[in-house]
């Protein structure tokens, strides 16, 4: 057992003590959501973790195959419910696949521009869940805070505060309204002042430092082994993001960076997430200049039946890689099966792996620095 | 830890701690008592008393309704599209003959209960015959309310 | 008989009425031994209230501080439903806590587990009757204030232990032995900074410890010696933010971690007994800082006589509580801005860095007494 544990941080065998068991969760305040994790613990020192899935499993693939395509997109909302406008987006372009339909270029700006939203509300939520689990109240009202106010741009244009439901084949439901530009704008404005306090805040305090840095280490090759995408697996090193390396949508006629890191601690996993907001930003603002005014926001619209076949689609989400995986075995309305790939399950499936030998306050920090959802990984 | 193996290094870092370390704490004491001391950045609103003023947008996504004119007249042909869109078979349209054997609506049923407001019903609809609303304080004590009949005219049309 | 060093005008108006009151009953239980006995008993009652009714009073008060400061922190406005801006909030909170069903979990030790809150209580009220609130009002004014205070102090932490140990729940006991490693390491930071004030003093007595900084805001122990004062006062804040088990340094409730801590059974009256003793500490530790360093019943004198002669007209009292409520105020905005470090970090930043710092502190404060004669 301890062969597996990282340098610095081998189990003390000096006294006999005795190992005991812990159940974290599924009610406790830092689990996000309803997961349950098993520790064996010898003192404060955990030697390992089991995750228990399940609680609020409710099985949408299954559901799916007796729903229509539309129906599915409302129901990818309620999966990743931080990224839900992400979610719709990456069943929609398996489905364009499918329909072999093409996307207006105004349609392709109001995604981009909802995608980066969405985007930076799902990495609030980390900052402030971040913030929470080390146990700053105040971080965890603060990342909500700019959250609102992005929720009050997605229900002016969608409809709905979380659940979106906005993305449709060939384009979007609705055209965006005329405020929505100016509201982005001026939420960008906002953000420049509000991130400079909070990583202000936040990112260089000494006590987050010490807790976070050379915390829950997740080497390059685990990461790659293990499935991981998103942030995680870039604050591992690993240079990859769907956006670069297999653009969808516009994403390639916009000027970003992909923040790297090489530690695979939790404060890379904080920084990669927090220069995400910046380059999110980035891309909104190239979007605000480029969005063009004129043009449909909508291809022909067309009854959404697929012909026979097998149709992929992968995006990135703010969590990682989401992939729809369509089968239509006859041309219709309904799906023979989809099967969705989501990104926060390898993470937790890592989650044993990097949380040996830690204390169970670490255990906390790795797991807020994952930020998984847990209705995406029950489905 | 591991570092404790070079003395010099260590007693550097300590020393650069013990001065960043406190700056960084001020920095963090900076911003809350800027926040503290600006009452402009509280974002509460006070819901009840604020009702007036609340308006929501005109996508929002509330509670289902049918289109009428003042006597009653919708353009619902009872074609069941919505039902058909409906995920969570929250919409049972009846229908029933006119007088001329027409097929017609006799019954718009509404099951606010599981309705999930996704609005698939409203965009399936070919003739424009029903929309979301703008309610939001849609809770209720009697169950038996969240069962409705959205057409108040029967066998119109 | 009882021999109060600090002339009371309550105590003496008692002491002065108890004999005229006695005058008109028979001659059979008219002495002066008598006298002086249930003189000493209403004080003793007297005492035991006003002691009360400034914890018990002072802790609803703290709650809805606590909550409007981080509410104003966090960019909310807080309870403003109850009361004008909610100030009754609070009372509502007490009454349905006090009207709470109390029940232990099954395999509790019971007697532990309702004993666990009442100790801890016990702690903070204890140093409350030293504090000098006013020139004349001390309840106790003992000559070794100063070692009483560091011996009754670290008595909560067995409270702590109980509860956590006799709940019967793995948090509950994890959160208990934090908890005590936690508090016995900072006590002996928290001894040796009052130790340092008791050398530049040159008394235990903490009414002779306020007297010795009479003068202006200048004469003030944080002020007077340069530099070493401030930094003892920070120290001061840090070890007594970790003797009260007060965020940052709340890894023995950890709500995140051990969601809970020691308390997480508690429910109903023994909750708001731990509830009620985490805030009166926050008032007996405030008085001491205040008392210590911040010139307690002293108005902040500036040196200029006719600014002076108004705020010394201002009665001590008020100015003692309103350096409790700013230093209360500094303990709430530390404690709504920072994240809580890690059991061992903690460890290592009181062995590792506040006892030498306290040392050096030591030190440089005997240097400074030797120099300045």
């Amino acid at each position: 057992m301890t062969g597996m544990l990282p340098p610095g941080f081998r189990i003390q065998r000096e006294t006999n003590t005795e190992e005991f068991f812990i159940n974290m969760g599924p009610q406790h305040p830092s689990t996000h959501g309803a997961l349950r994790l098993a520790l064996r613990m010898d003192g404060e020192t955990i030697v390992e973790l089991v995750p228990h899935f399940g609680y609020i499993h409710r099985g949408m693939e299954k559901q799916a195959e007796s729903m229509s395509y539309l129906q599915y997109i409302a129901l990818s909302d309620r999966q990743d419910y931080l990224t839900a406008i992400q979610n719709n987006l990456g069943v929609v372009i398996a489905l364009e696949k499918g329909m072999n339909i093409g996307v207006p270029e105004k349609a392709e700006y109001i995604r981009v521009m909802l995608q980066e939203l969405g985007r930076i509300a799902s990495h609030l939520v980390f900052f402030a869940c971040f913030g929470g689990d080390l146990g700053g109240q105040t971080c965890l009202l603060y990342g909500f805070k700019e959250r609102e106010m992005i929720h009050d741009i997605l229900e002016e244009v969608t409809g709905s505060r979380l659940t979106t439901n906005f993305f449709r084949p060939g384009g979007s439901r609705y055209d965006v309204p005329d405020t929505f530009i100016p509201r982005v704008k001026a939420f960008l404005d906002h953000m420049d002042g509000t991130m400079k306090d909070y990583e202000r805040f936040l990112s260089k305090n000494i006590i987050v430092l010490e807790r976070s840095k050379g915390i829950g280490i997740l080497s390059k090759e685990d990461a790659i082994a293990y499935g991981c995408s998103g942030p995680v697996l870039r604050a591992s090193g690993v240079n990859f993001d769907v956006r670069r390396a297999n653009p969808y949508s516009i994403y390639d006629s916009f000027d970003f960076e992909v923040p790297v890191t090489y530690n695979g601690d939790c404060y890379d996993r904080y920084t990669v997430r927090i220069a995400e907001i910046h380059e999110s930003m980035k891309i909104l603002r190239q979007c605000i200049d480029r969005f063009p005014t004129e043009g449909p926001w909508r291809s022909k619209e067309k009854p959404v039946r697929l012909p026979v076949g097998r149709y992929y689609s992968e995006i990135e989400t703010a969590k990682g890689l989401y992939a729809t995986y369509v089968v239509a075995a006859t041309t219709g309305e309904k799906p023979y099966r989809i099967h969705t790939r989501g990104p926060s399950f390898p993470h937790i499936a890592a989650l044993n792996k990097m949380v040996q030998g830690h204390k169970i306050s670490d255990l906390v920090t790795i797991l807020a620095t994952l930020d998984p959802v847990i209705p995406e990984i029950d489905r | 830890m591991q570092e404790s193996s070079s003395f010099i290094p260590y007693i550097k870092r300590y020393l650069k701690r013990c001065i960043t370390g406190p700056w960084s704490l001020l920095c963090g004491l900076s911003v809350t008592f800027k926040y503290f001391i600006d009452p402009r950045r509280i974002v509460t609103e006070q819901y009840p008393e604020n009702r007036k003023t609340l308006k929501m947008h005109p996508r929002y996504r509330g509670r289902l309704e049918m289109i009428e004119d003042a006597d009653g007249n919708n353009h619902c042909t009872a074609c069941g599209m919505c039902e058909r869109a409906c995920p969570n078979a929250s919409i049972n349209v009846l229908s029933t003959k006119n007088i001329a054997g027409k097929k017609v609506l006799g019954r718009y049923v509404y099951h606010f209960a599981s309705c999930t407001q996704c609005g698939l019903c409203v965009e399936a609809c070919p003739f424009g015959a029903i929309r979301m609303n703008q309610d939001f304080e849609v809770a209720t004590t009697d169950p038996n309310t969240l069962e409705m009949i959205l057409n108040k005219k029967e066998g119109q049309g | 008989m009882f021999v109060p060093s600090v002339t009371n005008p309550i105590g003496d108006f008692v002491r002065n009425l108890v004999p005229q009151v006695t005058a008109y009953l028979p001659v059979a239980f008219q002495s002066e031994t008598l006298d002086s006995v249930v003189a000493f008993l209403i004080n003793a009652v007297i005492c035991i209230i006003a002691v009360c009714a400034v914890n018990i009073g002072s802790a609803p008060i703290l709650i809805y501080m606590e909550r409007k400061v981080c509410a104003h922190v966090q960019c909310r406005l807080g309870p403003m439903r109850l009361g004008w801006h909610g100030t009754m909030q609070t009372i509502a909170d007490v009454l349905k806590m006090l009207f709470k069903e109390v029940y232990a979990p099954s395999g509790a030790d019971k007697l532990m587990f309702y004993t666990a809150p009442m100790i801890v209580l016990i702690a903070p009220f204890m140093v409350c009757a030293l504090i000098p609130f006013s020139k004349d009002l001390v309840v106790a004014d003992v000559s070794m204030g100063i070692p009483l205070i560091i011996a009754v102090n670290g008595f909560g932490v067995l409270g702590i232990l109980l509860g956590g140990w006799s709940s019967n729940n793995k948090y509950s006991l994890l959160g208990a032995l934090r908890s005590g490693a936690q508090i016995i390491s900072y006590e002996i930071s928290f001894a040796m900074i009052l130790l340092f004030v008791v050398m530049i003093s040159g008394s235990t007595n903490l009414m002779d410890i306020t007297m010795s900084q009479q003068g202006t805001v200048f004469d003030w122990w944080i002020f007077k010696i340069p530099v070493l004062g401030f930094i003892a006062f920070i120290l001061f804040f840090i070890s007594s933010t970790a003797e009260m088990n007060r965020a940052p340094f709340d890894i023995a409730e950890a709500e995140q971690e051990l969601t809970g801590g020691y308390h997480t059974e508690y429910n109903g009256t023994p909750f708001a007994m731990f509830y009620l003793a985490e805030y009166i500490a926050l008032v007996t530790n405030s008085a001491l800082a205040t008392t210590c360093f911040l010139g307690g019943f002293h108005a902040p004198c500036i040196g200029f006589a006719p600014v002076d002669n108004v705020l010394n007209m201002v009665p001590g009292l008020v100015w003692f509580f309103g350096k409790v409520f700013f230093m209360i105020w500094c303990y709430m905005m530390v404690r709504w801005t920072f994240v809580r470090p890690r059991v061992d970090q903690l460890m290592d930043f009181e062995w590792k860095f506040l006892l030498p710092v306290n040392l050096v502190l030591l030190t440089a404060g005997a240097a400074w007494i030797a120099i300045s004669g």
